[in-house]
């Protein structure tokens, strides 16, 4: 159901990890849906974009979509990564299944919330941008089992 | 390409060589009409009765209490909608359960569009039925009390026999979808006091589009699918021959085999969910740890989600299944699993491993060593596992 460029980013993803003291952290989704993805930037004092990391609980095109935005948005300005949308995403990977587009929307929402951070700890304003809508649920229960 | 390592038995089984065998001549040979008056049809009629028989047999029923019909969520619609119509003038409440397969639950959705009650009486965390609360959602106008004889998702069995004996108490029809059970744990409709019985030919290595009805005689279902006399005018339509005698001839070899089979693939089970929970951390089995279906195992996995999980297995030749809402295409993940009490999060990352008489205890440990290795994997890219694992940490 998955297009080879989809399957390659899931089994071989780019860019997973964190990044230590992040220029901005964003984390969007929600674990009762099933999908959190949670990306790092690295913005450099020109503002362009040195390194991105994700993390991402989800299923194979929510990986995917986050390996696939982190490889969108490096090397770009703050203003390039802005324009890095769902769709750019989808195309890039050759397509989603019409029941994934959402994870799209999510690698886009995560984008945004990441130069969100970045803008708030750098008390700038970032042309176009919105706060990002955060429903993270941070429900994680500490009992164990 | 590796070995298929199929561990996914609840959803399909392979057709047993024996099975296709037997029903080769009824598609080139016997190819005749079983309605029909000549002799050539005979042999056909013949073959029909004789897998008729062995399926009552094994149930404990009469052989015309046995009704042909094409598959298990046709078993289960008719028994849901003809009872319901058929008694409607007695009552209309009908009794089920939350963890029931859709074919029950959405039967009973579309009678309640038509004006019946339906009660849904919630099961325990191990997934088994409340019986105190289901006696209790009996009502003078009851007149169905439908539950499954085991989970299809979590193997959880039910305690039939004494459903069964609630209802007859209570003077209300018994009906358990017993399709993941059938031919693989003992049935018997009389010592349950079950009134109707789903199976389906294709979850004990029998073909796909056939199943069966037991209906008690003196229930009153009338036909559900109109146009014949086959069936004793229970059920129209051309009898399904080859469908049957391989019906037949799987039954027949689940039968015979029940003991041994299920003895081995328990032993297989049990040390599968031995190894899982011990090597795994952050894993939970889900259903009852020793009253479950001999070839079901089913666990959740915390901090990762099921369909990843799925692939990664297969891409080292494992099948399995999972009832997170991306396995199923909707955002909710299995109602089984959310019906047992556990958070969306904790069910999202559900898997199913169901083996069968064929798989070896090399098959379950390479499993299990890559599941390990998935699990790792999946975790370390897990922000859900970052935040706990910072939590601990803190602490």
């Amino acid at each position: 159901m998955y297009s080879e460029k989809v399957m390659d980013h899931f089994s071989n993803p780019r860019n997973v990890g964190e990044i230590e003291n992040p220029s901005g952290v964003g984390t969007v989704g929600n674990a009762k849906c099933g999908d959190i993805m949670r990306m790092y930037l690295d913005i450099d004092e020109n503002g362009i974009i040195q390194e991105a990391k994700f993390k991402t609980f989800g299923c194979g095109a929510a990986v995917a979509t986050s390996s696939m935005a982190t490889e969108l948005v490096k090397g770009k300005t703050v203003q390039e990564a802005l324009q890095v949308t769902n769709k750019a995403v989808m195309e890039a990977l050759d397509g989603l299944p019409p029941v994934k587009v959402h994870c799209s929307l999510l690698a886009e929402e995560a984008i945004h919330a990441a130069l969100w951070d970045y803008a708030e700890k750098n008390g700038i304003r970032i042309e176009g941008l919105e706060k990002p809508v955060n429903d993270i649920e941070e429900k994680l229960e500490d009992e164990e089992y | 390409m590796r070995k298929l390592i199929y561990l996914d038995n609840a959803a399909t089984t392979q057709v047993y060589p024996e099975v296709v065998e037997a029903m080769n001549p009824y598609f080139t040979e016997y190819y005749g009409n079983p309605s029909a008056i000549y002799s050539f049809a005979a042999e056909a009629k013949k073959a029909t009765e004789d897998a008729r028989a062995v399926l009552a047999e094994g149930i404990h029923a009469k052989p015309e209490e046995i009704y042909f019909t094409g598959g298990g969520s046709e078993s289960d619609n008719w028994a849901l909608k003809a009872t319901a119509e058929a008694y409607a003038s007695k009552g209309k409440h009908i009794i089920t359960t939350t963890i029931e397969h859709h074919a029950v639950l959405h039967t009973a959705a579309y009678l309640e569009q038509q004006g019946f009650e339906i009660t849904y009486v919630p099961v325990d965390e191990n997934g088994c039925v409340r019986l105190d609360e289901l006696e209790a959602a009996i009502r003078s106008d009851t007149i169905l009390i439908s539950v499954m004889a085991a989970n299809n998702e979590i193997g959880t069995i039910q305690p039939l026999a004494e459903i069964g004996k609630i209802a007859k108490a209570h003077n209300v029809l018994f009906h358990t979808d017993a399709v993941q059970a059938f031919g693989h744990i003992p049935l018997d409709v009389e010592a349950m006091n079950i009134d109707t019985l789903s199976a389906s030919g294709h979850k004990l290595n029998g073909p796909k589009g056939i199943g069966l009805l037991y209906i008690r005689k003196g229930v009153k279902i009338r036909s559900f699918i109109h146009g014949g006399a086959q069936e004793r005018n229970r059920r129209a339509g051309t009898h399904n021959v080859t469908g049957i005698v391989g019906f037949g001839t799987a039954a027949r070899m689940a039968f015979e085999s029940m003991e041994e089979r299920s003895a081995y693939e328990s032993k297989l089970r049990d040390h599968l969910i031995d190894r899982v929970l011990t090597e795994i951390p952050y894993t939970r089995l889900n259903g009852d740890r020793s009253n479950r279906l001999p070839n079901n195992a089913s666990f959740c996995f915390r901090f990762i989600e099921g369909e990843s999980m799925l692939i990664l297995l297969d891409q080292n030749g494992i099948c399995g299944s999972s009832g997170s809402a991306c396995t199923s295409g909707s955002l909710d993940p299995s109602h089984v699993l959310l019906a047992i009490g556990l958070p969306h999060e904790i069910a999202h990352g559900s898997l199913r491993l169901t083996l069968s008489e064929k798989t070896t205890m090399e098959d379950i440990d390479f499993t299990v060593d890559r599941l390990k290795e998935i699990i790792a994997r999946l975790r370390s890219m897990s922000p859900l596992y970052e935040d706990f694992v910072k939590k601990q940490e803190q602490k």
